[in-house]
């Protein structure tokens, strides 16, 4: 068992989860509420990384911020090391691979929430924040922990795009998905068993334990 | 408010984990090695460990992969390639320290695994006639495109006249390794790999091999070099590749390799 590979998957899905967060509160907010002429481009945008296969975001994401390119010039420029090959490149590349599972559900959620409770709230005088904080994140909230979930969960279970530019380094780009694919090249049939068992409990309990919450919190609101 | 604890507390879990102290930063440099080193290479990487107290992290994988990765700045310290051309050409371009040392020369087998209906012989005839009975359903190779030891292999399956026979019934494999992982695993009837990988001990007891004549295909020199970012101890475990207990690892997994150093 690869503990080091199942960390570092972990807190790749963290860090995606909390760059996530708030852009999809604020991209599924207004995708839910405005209308605007360029939003049929933007909606298709966000779903895109849904239907392309990983190999071409991960052939984009190796030229565009490789050493060759402006980004990863700007990149080395700013923090003294390469962005590909790095703990940090890989949280780029899952922030935008997750961007349709973070900002799907959020946007769905936020959508449910009828019209009229936010006028309510805005004719009470509460301002938009508080409108934001008191009303539509608890009315919005099962969007919100779906999209957070299955954002986790897709990030421990992403492969392809890790392995093009991730490069399999021990404790940096090797994440759990990439140690079992070792093992199995490498004839370790009991630890790619023992590996994939892992993150099939770990996949499983973290899905039940959102349909689990989001039941609960449904019950208590309605 | 049932909303708001639950809510921070998934919050303040995501970002705790995010934030939390990094498990001590590992800074042992990495050596990049094509994937028929994987048995082999493991074993002087734990004898170079017992023996200095040094350490290196390994990363497997094919040699054209690798080579690519460099050239986009991938931190690798010591590339270790399956062909020697790869390393001739990032020397070229400058992403190598010098044109480094032939360290092995590889051979291919013929595998097969056990329950397979074909038997391995030198000069491939049963494979021959199991072709023309009908009796191959999946033939696996690393490949051609970019992994030497699938090149290798479609140049001795030229040179013995069965590669276009073979090619709808071929898989290949990313690397070596994966091709050896599909020849083996019951859901082909055999496959062209690494000598080292056949000799491996989590390999072997899987199926029987035969050496496929060295002179149905180029030679695969095997060629590694110290890159441009690589420090003292990547510098002592290329040196160590160079040295006595190393070079028995090496002869014991079925490399050939070069005279003196």
């Amino acid at each position: 068992m690869d503990w080091a590979a199942l960390w570092l998957s972990m807190r790749l899905a963290g860090w995606t989860v909390a760059i996530l967060l708030p852009v999809s509160v604020l991209m599924g907010r207004a995708l839910a509420y405005r209308q605007f002429r360029a939003k049929g481009l933007v909606e298709a945008l966000v779903m895109l990384p849904l239907v392309l296969p990983p190999t071409v975001f991960g052939f984009y994401l190796l030229v565009a911020f490789g050493r060759n390119s402006p980004i990863g010039d700007l990149w080395q420029s700013l923090f003294g090391h390469q962005l590909v090959f790095t703990f940090q490149g890989l949280v780029v590349a899952s922030v935008i691979f997750n961007l349709p599972f973070a900002i799907q559900p959020a946007q769905r959620g936020f959508e449910a929430i009828p019209v009229e409770v936010r006028e309510a709230a805005s004719c009470s005088g509460m301002s938009p924040f508080a409108s934001l904080w008191k009303i539509e994140l608890p009315l919005a909230w099962p969007g919100l922990m779906t999209a957070m979930v299955l954002t986790f969960a897709h990030t421990l279970g992403e492969f392809g795009i890790v392995l093009m530019v991730g490069g399999s380094i021990p404790g940096e780009t090797k994440t759990i998905a990439i140690a079992i694919y070792d093992r199995v090249q490498g004839f370790d049939d009991r630890g790619a068993a023992t590996m994939s068992a892992v993150l099939v409990a770990i996949s499983l309990f973290t899905i039940a334990v959102t349909y689990w919450l989001s039941a609960r919190v449904g019950r208590r609101l309605s | 408010m049932i909303f708001n604890r639950h809510s921070i507390l998934a919050i303040l879990a995501a970002i705790g984990l995010a934030t939390s102290p990094l498990a001590a930063q590992n800074d042992a440099p990495i050596v990049a090695a094509a994937s028929d080193l994987q048995f082999a290479v493991a074993e002087i990487a734990e004898a170079f460990t017992a023996e200095t107290g040094m350490e290196v992290r390994l990363s497997f994988g094919s040699t054209g992969n690798f080579a690519r990765q460099i050239r986009e700045g991938a931190p690798f310290q010591i590339f270790m390639a399956a062909d020697e051309r790869f390393i001739a050409d990032l020397n070229t371009d400058g992403f190598t320290r010098d044109e480094g040392d032939l360290y092995a020369v590889g051979r291919v087998v013929l595998m097969v695994p056990n329950g397979s209906p074909l038997t391995p012989d030198e000069t491939l005839d049963n494979l021959a006639e199991m072709l023309a009975a009908g009796q191959i359903t999946r033939f696996a190779i690393a490949n051609p495109d970019h992994a030497p030891y699938g090149m290798r292999a479609r140049e001795a399956l030229i040179a013995r006249g069965l590669w276009e026979e073979l090619q709808p019934y071929m898989v290949l494999g990313e690397n070596v390794s994966q091709a050896a992982q599909f020849a083996l695993s019951g859901n082909a009837e055999g496959g062209i790999i690494a000598y080292s990988l056949a000799l491996a001990p989590e390999v072997a007891p899987r199926g029987a091999y035969a050496l496929i004549p060295e002179e149905w295909h180029e030679p695969l020199r095997q060629r590694m070099a110290l890159l441009n970012g690589a420090g003292p101890v990547a510098e002592a475990f290329y040196a160590y590749m160079k040295d006595s207990t190393a070079r028995e690892i090496m002869e014991r997994y079925g490399f050939v390799l070069p005279e003196d150093t």
